[in-house]
């Protein structure tokens, strides 16, 4: 048992709060926001090479810029905050001790020097093989080796994260089932197991083939293996924000889910039907037959649809219930209008909320479905795609976290705190753009990793249309505001956790930022007389579900007038 | 709370809101009709790819391909001494891909048929027909046959759009559909 000197109760929230689980979770969120900056930095120079008006890297550095960008912001960045944030949700939530904080520190070691190491291999040339680092084309080993040291890390921060849970339960540090944004948590981390099991089984082999204990690689199979960790370390993303934006809601309005059963039988859905979207990624491989195809992208992901479309439905709800009952009541979207949108954690979630569902999850869909995939396979729409999920929906609403983690867990105020109320708006409109102008590329037929969009050395000309060179010129533009946005966060949390105010017992308590409402009872309950009252959210999801049928038929329309094939 | 314990213990005992039973029937429909939509256009529609494909070895692969053009070839493009080959209609059509180019240039006919072969030499590689967009994944060691009816003449761009290293951008290839 660990002793409870180390531990001290959090004024605002009454959790106690475990010393070294606080420690680690500071450490990997620090990290992981240096490998955003360092990420996002290069993700603005690939930008900048791809609107042709400045061109400004050359061929080697551009595709080294790429490799680079991809592995920090998509694995490092992202999974670092991650490990930060299933501590969280275990130990503080749970208000029980880190499972083996010794473990978790080689955990958190053996992820850095993974990340350090791919990174080194990336600089030093001849390893722009990209995110994907398809085989036969080879990296040097020390990438490989990187990646796969990475991953033990994480998969062994997960473990901790699942010995926690149990401590809790045996020393009955809380009462009935675990919180729903635990329970998300849980979700992302089961999901993060098969993950990286799927990592494991092919980056091993192609690390001892860049070695060369093994001659060959079979392409259709690595490529198949890969997307197992491909595809679903994006859905351990998913649980994870979404786990964000219930924790956000409640934290900032006292919001409780519409229905416990509802949110958690939506993220068992996400447990047992992510995985098979590794298909997704394969629409247009020979070697598949139709019928692999189907059943994986179509049965399998629409009931993983099926929980994001829930989510779709219940966050907002959840948001709606919560303002009405808090006295927001006036007309249908009155609740939304006197949101607190000054409040960073506030306004990045629902941005991300919008945005994921709209951008992310309609273009996913879309290009998850079978046949419709050849219009977009490999083109700058699937970077659009994946940019508005992770970077408008994951990034965003970890961002829009820390401003919640910086005053409860830092317990320092906020420094330049206009900065840190435009932000999220400055971030999520230049990520909007980059999403939109990239699909927009995309569609335009424009492909993905490429360096010169005007062909200018190939020996056989071909030319764009106008439109596809607007587009990405706006895409530059949009990700130089994305850009600013992301500096603008990265210097209030520096500068904050550095600089700002410490916060006593007196500020927590005077100036809390958790919603003190939250000891009321229930907004609704089921099975009684009270009624669930959420018309503003049911308009947004009436408009959500239309816009998602009709985009989704008018790319049928589009691919009806391709030529015959079959 | 969602960050506190279920107020309720037997959460999972209580009963389903109608607004929501009625979003996730929607919603569940709705996955049924996409999935309904895919098998639809399977038997109707008429852009499908085929499942046709088959294992080959890169240098006998070449091979074919060699004498695929040694047999067809009309004329060279410009004066890159790349051939033009246009191949019977209804015919067998080849195309390779190796670090960086689409080999050979096709001439086909409009309104006809052809089975084309994909396949790569070395890496992975993106066949990307511009400005109809059309992509299709290209394997090593794999062939893919495909069977199609260009239905408008003009000069189409072959694009690479899967990263095969440095010279990437340069891996542009060509298809004429002329009239007749
Ligand atoms: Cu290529």
């Amino acid at each position: 048992m660990a002793s409870t000197e180390s531990f001290r109760t959090c004024p605002e929230t009454g959790l106690k709060v475990h010393g070294p689980a606080e420690t680690l979770i500071k450490a990997n969120a620090v990290v992981a926001v240096v490998f955003l900056a360092i990420g996002g930095l290069f993700g603005l120079l690939v930008a900048l090479t791809r609107w042709q008006a400045v061109h400004l890297l050359g061929p080697e550095t551009f595709y080294l810029a790429l490799t680079a960008h991809g592995a920090d912001v998509l694995l490092f960045w992202i999974l670092f905050f991650e490990v930060a944030l299933l501590y969280f949700a275990s130990a503080v939530l749970l208000n029980c001790r880190l499972a083996t904080p010794r473990i978790a520190w080689a955990a958190f070691v053996l992820m850095l020097v993974g990340a350090l190491m791919a990174n080194v291999a990336v600089l030093q040339g001849g390893s722009s093989v990209m995110f994907t680092s398809y085989v036969p084309m080879m990296a040097a080993p020390h990438f490989y080796l990187g990646l796969i040291i990475f991953a033990v890390g994480a998969l062994v921060a997960v473990f901790v994260f699942f010995g926690t849970l149990v401590i809790a339960r045996q020393e009955r540090t809380y009462q009935g089932s675990i919180p729903l944004v635990t329970f998300g948590a849980l979700t992302a981390a089961i999901i993060a197991v098969y993950t990286i099991a799927s990592g494991a089984i092919i980056l091993v082999p192609t690390w001892l083939w860049s070695i060369g204990y093994i001659s060959h690689i079979d392409t259709l199979m690595y490529k198949t293996v890969w997307w197992g960790l491909g595809h679903s370390s994006q859905q351990v993303n998913v649980a994870a924000h979404v786990a964000v934006w219930y924790a956000i809601a409640a934290i900032v309005l006292g919001a409780k889910p519409l229905s416990e059963k509802v949110s958690r039988g939506a993220f068992l859905l996400y447990i047992f039907f992510l995985q098979l979207a590794a298909a997704h990624h394969l629409l247009v491989e020979p070697g598949l037959s139709s019928e692999f195809k189907v059943f994986n992208t179509s049965y399998a992901i629409y009931l993983a649809v099926l929980g994001s479309m829930i989510h779709g439905l219940s966050v907002p709800g959840a948001i709606e219930a919560a303002q009405r009952h808090n006295g927001v009541t006036e007309g249908i979207f009155g609740w939304l209008r006197r949101a607190p949108w000054g409040n960073p954690a506030f306004s990045g979630m629902v941005m991300s909320i919008v945005m994921f569902g709209f951008l992310g999850g309609i273009s996913g869909v879309v290009l998850g479905t079978e046949q419709l995939n050849l219009l977009m396979h490999n083109t700058l729409y699937v970077t659009g795609h994946f940019h508005a999920t992770v970077v408008t929906g994951t990034t965003l609403a970890f961002m829009a976290l820390t401003y919640l983690l910086i005053p409860l867990v830092w317990r320092r105020e906020l420094v330049l705190p206009t900065w840190a109320k435009w932000q999220p708006y400055m971030f999520g409109l230049g990520a909007m753009g980059i999403s939109l102008f990239m699909m927009g590329a995309g569609t335009l037929g424009v492909s993905r990793r490429h360096w010169d969009i005007t062909f200018s050395d190939a020996p056989v000309a071909f030319d764009y249309p106008p439109a596809a060179f607007a587009m990405l010129a706006l895409n530059g533009i949009f990700a130089v505001i994305a850009s600013a946005g992301g500096i603008m966060y990265i210097v209030v949390v520096v500068g904050s956790i550095l600089f700002g105010k410490k916060r006593g017992e007196v500020e927590m308590r005077t100036n809390p930022v958790v919603f003190q409402g939250r000891q009321v009872a229930a907004v609704s309950s089921y099975g009684s007389a009270h009624t669930l009252q959420v018309p503003g959210t049911l308009v947004l999801v009436a408009i959500f579900f239309t816009a998602f049928v009709l985009y989704y038929y008018i790319n049928w329309k589009f691919l009806s007038e391709v030529w015959p094939m079959g | 709370m969602a960050i506190t314990s279920p107020e309720v213990r037997l959460w999972w005992k209580e009963p389903l809101h109608k607004i929501e039973l009625i979003w996730i029937s929607i919603a569940f429909l709705w996955g049924l009709i996409m999935f309904a939509t895919m098998v639809y256009w399977h038997i109707y529609g008429t852009q499908n790819l085929s499942n046709e494909a088959y294992r080959v070895i890169p240098d006998q692969y070449a091979e074919r391909v060699d004498a695929f053009v040694a047999e067809n070839t009309v004329r060279e493009e410009g004066d890159t001494g790349i051939p033009v080959v246009r191949p019977a209609a209804g015919g067998d059509a080849y195309m390779l891909g190796r670090l960086w180019e689409w080999y050979p240039i096709l001439e086909l006919q409009k309104g006809q048929s052809y089975r084309l072969h994909l396949s790569s030499l070395d890496w992975l590689h993106g066949f990307s027909l511009q400005p109809t967009n059309i992509n299709i994944q290209v394997h090593p060691e794999y062939e893919m046959v495909i069977t199609i009816t260009p239905d408008e003449a003009g000069e189409f761009g072959v694009v690479c759009n899967e990263y095969c290293g440095i010279g990437h951008h340069q891996m542009v290839g060509k298809i004429y559909v002329v009239e007749e």
